[in-house]
């Protein structure tokens, strides 16, 4: 879904991005950012989501970006989307668009909302390429769009890196961690965290021997819903990081199961769910 | 650091640049084109270590900041690491050539940083084999452009050459080299500092390296698992070595006392999150809080300790 037209160059800027790297020892980088790339992404970002649509940057009231100054952690960057409505059936935010400009793949992820989600809120993990404006758009279900900026300086190196311990990654592929904060009360928004051991690489190794880079492999697909009604569709690439790993809230109106369906870009299929009921949760992996 | 703070070390930094300029300008109507040598000395006979700044690699050190060295045997020597860039591996062997005439038949990489592997190329030739962990290869595969990216950002000219070298003898659990007469016996590890940590035991000084499984003084870094590093702690720490090389810092440092304080810290590491994920904390709330109270053990602290935080929450976050 990433790789698309809006990154001009396409393939080509993607493979001059460096690839793979976990946490390198720092370097005493300077303080002032790298010259920047003569290629503006936004500009063309926002022409491919939103044409030519008004975005108001005055957003505060609507959605706020949470993101650290500088990356301790390139590959690992905490960000919160915090959103000020409550999901109602007249007004609710329909879409969180996460846009990492000078990313590979800018576009990081796209969640959509129902009512039934209570808030819009999403926590996660994303990849940061060195110097980069984050984005988090939200669009209500009038139309209308909020943004909010933050810059973020990656520290040491580039992202999309590769894990910490190839093997284990292997063994642990697809397990999940699911879990939902209780006590639950019937009416009030409950947070949820859902959690998949993949590597969500972008691919980009060239193996030294054949020459040939090997395809990307990231979960590309997360629906989550409670009692039978989505409260959550994420899609994503490997903007997210290794492990994809979200905070979210749906809405419990009676018991209920929470149920979550992970698709990756080989096609498997991962799930998981957890028994909701009024007071108190049970269940939460595979 | 504050703004001020990192402005007035920039400044303090090129004014020592400046200085170090004029010196060796003065100098240079007398210097020869031979690369400068690498201050060593000897830990035990026939066992030489130079010792890395404990700084992150900048122009002042071109990448000198881990603990190289070699071991003499009858018949050929033993490089283990090779130092931060091209420069500094052939920085390495000048100072070896001030020793011995003989072969360099083994470079042995403790594991996959570039602080420790980017002067292999000064050792590529007909004698030499590069030995390594067995998931060496895989790990500089996945490593190599963006450590190569990194290095010229940083360094610039002063990166020229720095190639990754990877090993043709891989170590799977426990492997025996023969310089002539003097055996080492190398150990791979579980995943610890990283998913491919090997120590070198010189049995003829009963000398101990231990690649970046300890640092003494500088900030440890979790690159591999923090639960699987303090289980080879445990059992590092039961060996009685004459001597010991660590990673980062000065040889022979208290022991085991030396593997303790690393290990404290790394335990700190581990109840500082694991109370924070308990009390629901998010991982950018948890990187403010989790291991402060080993700040004033560690140099570089503030460099690397929020990183480790991160490293072991997202770890323990998939313990039941």
């Amino acid at each position: 879904m990433r790789l698309n037209t809006i990154v001009p160059g396409g393939l080509s800027l993607i493979l001059s991005i460096c690839a793979l790297l976990v946490s390198v020892p720092t370097y005493a980088e300077p303080e002032t950012a790298p010259s920047a790339s003569k290629i503006e992404i936004w500009p063309k970002v926002r022409t491919s989501l939103f044409g030519t649509r008004e975005i108001h940057e005055d957003s505060s009231a609507i959605v706020q970006l949470e993101a650290p100054t500088r990356a301790e952690d390139a590959s690992t960057v905490p960000i919160a989307m915090h959103t000020q409505l409550v999901q109602t059936a007249g007004r609710y935010i329909d879409k969180l668009y996460l846009v990492v400009d000078n990313n590979p793949s800018p576009i990081a992820a796209v969640f959509d909302f129902t009512p039934e989600s209570g808030r819009a809120d999403i926590e996660t993990r994303i990849r940061v390429e060195q110097y980069t404006d984050v984005r988090a758009i939200a669009e209500l279900n009038d139309g209308s769009l909020y943004m909010a900026t933050r810059f973020v300086k990656a520290s040491g190196g580039c992202s999309a890196p590769a894990g910490k311990d190839a093997e284990a990654a292997a063994r642990n592929l697809g397990r999940i961690k699911f879990r939902v904060d209780g006590p639950i009360t019937i009416g009030k928004p409950a947070l949820a965290q859902l959690a998949v051991s993949h590597p969500n690489a972008s691919g980009l190794v060239l193996d030294q021997i054949s020459r040939l880079y090997a395809p990307a492999y990231y979960v590309r697909k997360i629906d989550v819903s409670y009692a039978g009604k989505p409260v959550l569709t994420a899609d994503i690439d490997f903007s997210i990081s290794e492990n994809p790993n979200f905070r979210f809230y749906f809405l419990p109106t009676a018991d209920g199961e929470l149920r979550a369906e992970i698709i990756d870009t080989k096609d498997l299929k991962f799930e998981s769910e957890v028994l909701v009921k009024s007071g108190s949760v049970s269940g939460g992996g595979n | 650091m504050r703004a001020r703070q990192r402005n007035a070390v920039a400044m303090f930094r090129s004014a020592i640049g400046a200085l170090a300029l004029i010196t060796v300008a003065s100098r240079s109507l007398a210097a020869t084109d031979a690369p400068k040598k690498l201050g060593i000395h000897a830990v035990a006979a026939g066992v030489y270590v130079h010792l890395g700044a404990q700084a992150d690699t900048s122009l002042e050190n071109h990448g000198d900041i881990a603990n190289i060295g070699f071991i003499i045997g009858k018949r050929c020597i033993a490089v283990i690491d090779s130092g931060g860039t091209l420069q500094i591996g052939q920085q390495l062997l000048a100072a070896i050539r001030s020793v011995s005439p003989l072969p360099i038949c083994f470079v042995i990489n403790t594991h996959v940083h570039p602080d420790h592997v980017f002067g292999n190329a000064a050792f590529v030739g007909s004698d030499t084999e590069f030995v390594g962990h067995s998931h060496l290869p895989a790990a500089f595969a996945a490593r190599r452009e963006n450590y190569l990216n990194a290095l010229t950002r940083v360094l610039g000219d002063a990166a020229g050459g720095s190639v990754i070298v990877p090993p043709t003898i891989l170590i799977k659990d426990t492997l025996e080299l023969d310089l002539g007469e003097r055996k080492l016996v190398l150990t791979a590890w579980r995943t610890s500092h990283t998913d491919g940590d090997l120590t070198v035991f010189d049995t003829a000084s009963q000398t101990l390296w231990t690649g970046d499984l300890l640092f003494v003084e500088r900030t440890p870094v979790i690159d591999g698992s923090v639960r699987g590093w303090l289980t080879t702690l445990d059992e590092l720490r039961k060996q009685r070595p004459a001597h010991v090389v660590p990673g980062h810092g000065p040889v022979d440092p208290p022991w085991p006392h030396a593997i303790d304080a690393e290990a404290h810290y790394l335990n700190i590491l581990i109840s500082d999150v694991t109370s924070a994920q308990k009390n629901g904390r998010t991982l950018s709330q948890t990187v403010e809080i989790a291991g402060l109270s080993e700040r004033s053990q560690w140099l570089l602290f503030d460099n690397y300790n929020r990183r480790n935080v991160t490293a072991c929450y997202t770890e323990l976050e998939w313990e039941d």
